[in-house]
């Protein structure tokens, strides 16, 4: 029955946009349709997931037969697949409330019934590829997946930066699907089934090439550095119930397909997890390096996904280096953090990217230079974005932090491997995803800071108006999700531990519970929490008649202006130059000189140096060799055809030959 | 086998040769109507036993390739004011010989494919690589995108010949997704024949040149 609820949900979100393609291009009853039907569907789909991830028991694959040469409508909902369903489904429900006012079809009647149906389309793929156990059935998600994600990336076509983004992505997405259709053909030889189950030797010749093929694909589609290219552009570029579903989503999925491609292999080498973990760390620390270069406050949250993307590998590869050494433990914390954190990135970017859409909405600008004060204009924007932000710094007791402890306490238990340098891993991976930690508060801190507090810096920011409710409603969901985790992470568990259990069905598995102290923490919780709330309650009786309009003091400062406020670089400026190594970043300083110096001006900018200082400039230089081919491409359609005759003629007269 | 199968293979063949060879637009239409009908026709006698399945594959092409493309066509001939002339890049006789070597050719070598008896005494193989020759021929000499489309056409009725050799081992599916692919292919043609008049005031493929990359 799971698995039926999901399929008849994917089913609903499939078609969700297309009543909208023939309804009125004016009226708002094909947006309420469409949403009508993905909330319906992502009831059905969490309600199946829900049962299949608290009582694996329940799963009853379905087997039917397909005519497609070498598929079969395969379908199965195990409690890692669930995990990732659960989280799509409610992210399409959240994403489709929000666009009712973030997108309405009034103000975009151009592309609003275009993206609707594209959206549908994208998160109908999203939960194929998770359920989807048949080779064939697992491509088609993963395509439909991209192809979704690719027409509403460029929802705003009309703009020519879209369209660049949009065929980086297409390009990105490209390479991610050949890589992942080499991988799958060299496992239907290993395994000599088409259909996605059973165990192999992690040894043999064939694995290392899967494995490879398959981690540099997913690689791409979860945006793991250096191969997330596609990823800053992308999700700043893409309308914001889109950015906070591919981020918290959508990227997600690559991390999934890994993980369902590893679970096939025990005693995988060693190599398999070093690899993964070294891959996260440097996504980690790099990701969240960038985002503090970075005054676009969507791209500053796309360059946290990549941070955070590294997180979730750095568990992976915890879990994986704990498969190889038969060590259950390691599999259970590196695979239960890295899969809890999958969870509490999609709920707390999610929240991120939507509060980062009203602000958009509202003042119609990301550059957070211009932004500023929309605290007091913006109230519950501002309070879910402070939420959302604790979160992602992993700070207690929300729910980035359980998902951190876990992923710490599995570095310490690689710490504990003796004989070998096992143990050097876990030391210096555990110091750096402090490190990712305290730079996450930083990068936080001047993003609040220069876009929530403070004086606005422009006229935009100073008119801006509360979000309406259908986005507000979402937002308030998500900052909820965001205490239940934190607080609740005793009760998620045994749940985390059927996943863990389903991705390594050899291994036998002390319970998370029994590994964390995750009771513990929710017991002293509880009184701090109380104490605090306490005390804010004691602090707002006291200053009741205190005044709220005061301004900031300025040293006796005359005439301040809102210009000499920190902007997003000059906060960031030290940080940036301690990681100009990496970041390159590009300053254009005035010159300065004499007393009275004229007007000049000041402009820094980090740009993705993978992309910009490497992928274009080969591929530039590439492009300069190309007269040698050109003449091929004549511009004439017949020509094109006679070269398609010539090769059958050709061939005929080859092989008729012979 | 039934007795008029073979002659319905070479009436496909000498239509081929007729589309090569005709200057009148209109006659083009009507000869790839022509073929499409026969080749439902050639369907329904390809196999003892009627089926369901192969006589719902016969009036689908009947219905598509017979009736509702060269409709269109004619549609997007009135509606973009087409000349009624073909334009070929190279003469008629230069096109009519390069059919007749292609169809030579195709003999030649479906003598050396290693078939079953049936198939060795019957000329299915060969007229359907002479038609697929011959679409290759209209697509590379012809100038009017209206050519290019039945040029689509031909290629396609030689794909849906060899079909017809291999019905018992190919899967219905695909029978019926090559018929709904070839649809779709010539109502979008149709569509964009329309957009390239508009842009271009003119319907000239060998105009379409400037879209290439410098």
């Amino acid at each position: 029955m799971n698995e039926w609820l999901v399929v008849a949900g994917i089913g609903l979100l499939a078609i969700s946009g297309l009543p909208g393609l023939v309804l009125s291009r004016t009226g708002s009853s094909g947006e309420r349709v469409a949403a009508g039907l993905v909330i319906a569907g992502a009831i059905a789909g969490i309600a199946g997931s829900l049962r299949a991830l608290i009582a694996p028991a329940t799963a009853v694959p379905i087997r039917l037969g397909w005519l497609v040469p070498l598929g079969a409508f395969h379908v199965e909902v195990d409690a890692l697949s669930a995990m990732f369903e659960i989280q799509v489904f409610l992210l399409a429900a959240l994403g489709a409330i929000y666009a009712l006012a973030y997108w309405r079809q009034a103000e975009h009647p151009d592309n609003g019934r275009k993206l609707r149906a594209s959206y549908g389309v994208m998160v109908a793929g999203m939960a194929l590829l998770g359920v989807g156990r048949n080779v064939i059935l697992f491509m088609v998600g993963w395509e439909v997946m991209a192809i979704g994600a690719f027409l509403s990336i460029t929802a705003e076509d009309h703009l020519p930066r879209t369209r660049e983004v949009g065929y980086l992505y297409l390009i990105a997405t490209r390479v991610a699907t050949l890589c992942v259709i080499a991988a799958i053909a060299l496992l239907v030889v290993a395994l000599g089934t088409s259909e996605i189950e059973g165990s192999l030797d992690g040894g043999a010749p064939l694995a290392t090439a899967i494995f490879v093929l398959a981690a540099i694909g997913c690689s791409i589609k979860a945006g793991v550095m250096p191969l997330h290219v596609w990823l800053p552009g992308a999700h700043a570029t893409a309308p914001s119930h889109v950015s906070a579903l591919m981020s918290g989503a959508l990227i997600k999925m690559g991390i999934y397909s890994l993980l369902r491609f590893t679970s096939l292999f025990t005693a995988p080498p060693l190599w398999w997890g070093i690899t993964v973990l070294a891959l996260g760390l440097v996504s980690g620390v790099l990701g969240v390096a960038f985002a503090i270069g970075q005054h676009d406050l969507k791209r500053l949250l796309a360059y946290h996904s990549v941070e955070n993307i590294g997180i979730i590998a750095m568990g992976v590869g915890i879990a994986l280096i704990g498969r190889a050494t038969g060590r259950g433990e390691l599999v259970a914390l590196g695979l239960a953090g890295g899969l809890l954190h999958v969870w509490n990135h999609g709920v707390f970017k999610g929240l991120l990217f939507l509060c980062a859409g009203s602000v958009l909405h509202a003042t119609h600008t990301r550059e957070i230079d211009h932004l500023g004060g929309l605290g007091r204009r913006m109230r519950w924007t501002s309070s879910c974005f402070v939420v959302g932000a604790v979160a992602i710094c992993g700070l207690p007791p929300l729910n980035g932090f359980i998902s951190e402890l876990l992923v710490y306490l599995g570095f310490l238990d690689v710490a504990t491997i003796r004989p070998g340098a096992l143990w050097l891993i876990g030391v210096v991976s555990a110091a750096l995803l402090a490190l990712i930690g305290t730079l996450a508060v930083a990068c936080f801190v001047k993003v609040v800071g220069a876009v929530f507090l403070g004086e606005p810096r422009s006229s935009a920011a100073a008119n801006a108006h509360e979000a309406a409710r259908p986005m507000i409603g979402p937002m308030l969901v998500l900052a909820a999700l965001c205490f239940a985790i934190g607080l609740g992470a005793p009760v998620i568990a045994p749940a985390l531990d059927h996943a863990v259990a389903a991705w390594a069905p050899e291994l036998q598995l002390q319970p998370t519970g029994a590994l964390a102290p995750l009771t513990k923490l929710a017991m002293v919780y509880v009184p701090l929490i109380g104490l605090t709330a306490a005390a804010a309650w004691w602090l707002a009786r006291r200053f009741r008649g205190a005044p709220t309009q005061v301004g900031t003091w300025d040293c006796g400062y005359a005439a301040p202006t809102a210009r000499m406020q920190y902007t997003s670089s000059s906060f960031a400026q030290m940080l940036v130059a301690s990681f100009a190594w990496a970041l390159r970043p590009e300053v254009k300083r005035p010159e300065l000189s004499g007393p009275f110096p004229a007007t000049s001006e000041f402009h820094s900018e980090v740009y993705d140096t993978v992309l910009d200082r490497l992928l274009v400039p080969s591929v530039e230089r590439v492009d300069e060799q190309r007269r040698w081919v050109i003449w091929m491409q004549a511009g004439s359609a017949h020509a094109y055809v006679f070269y398609v005759l010539a090769t059958l003629v050709a061939l005929l007269i080859w092989k008729g030959g012979g | 086998m039934h007795p008029i199968f073979d002659p319905l293979l070479v009436v496909i063949m000498l239509l081929n040769l007729f589309v090569l060879g005709v200057s009148r637009l209109r006659s083009v239409i009507a000869a790839s109507a022509l073929q499409g009908v026969a080749l439902g026709v050639l369907t329904l006698t390809a196999h003892g036993e009627r089926t369901f399945e192969v006589v719902l594959v016969a009036v689908a092409a009947v219905a598509i390739k017979g009736i509702v493309i060269p409709r269109l066509l004619h549609k997007a001939m009135r509606d973009v004011a087409i000349e009624r002339e073909v334009q070929p890049l190279i003469g008629f006789i230069p096109s009519l010989l390069a059919g007749a070597l292609g169809t030579a050719l195709a003999v030649i070598f479906s003598e050396t494919l290693p078939l079953l008896p049936v198939h060795k005494e019957s000329l299915i193989l060969p007229c359907s690589f002479a038609t697929v020759l011959t679409g290759f021929i209209v697509l590379t000499t012809r100038r009017k995108a209206i050519t290019q489309v039945v040029g689509y056409l031909l290629l396609e009725n030689g794909i849906f010949i060899m079909g017809l050799a291999l019905l018992d081992a190919m899967p219905f599916l695909v029978e019926v997704g090559v018929l709904l692919d070839l649809f779709v292919a010539i109502f979008v043609m149709g569509i964009i024949i329309n957009h390239i008049s508009r842009e271009f005031r003119s319907t000239d493929v060998a105009r379409l040149s400037s879209l290439k990359e410098e």
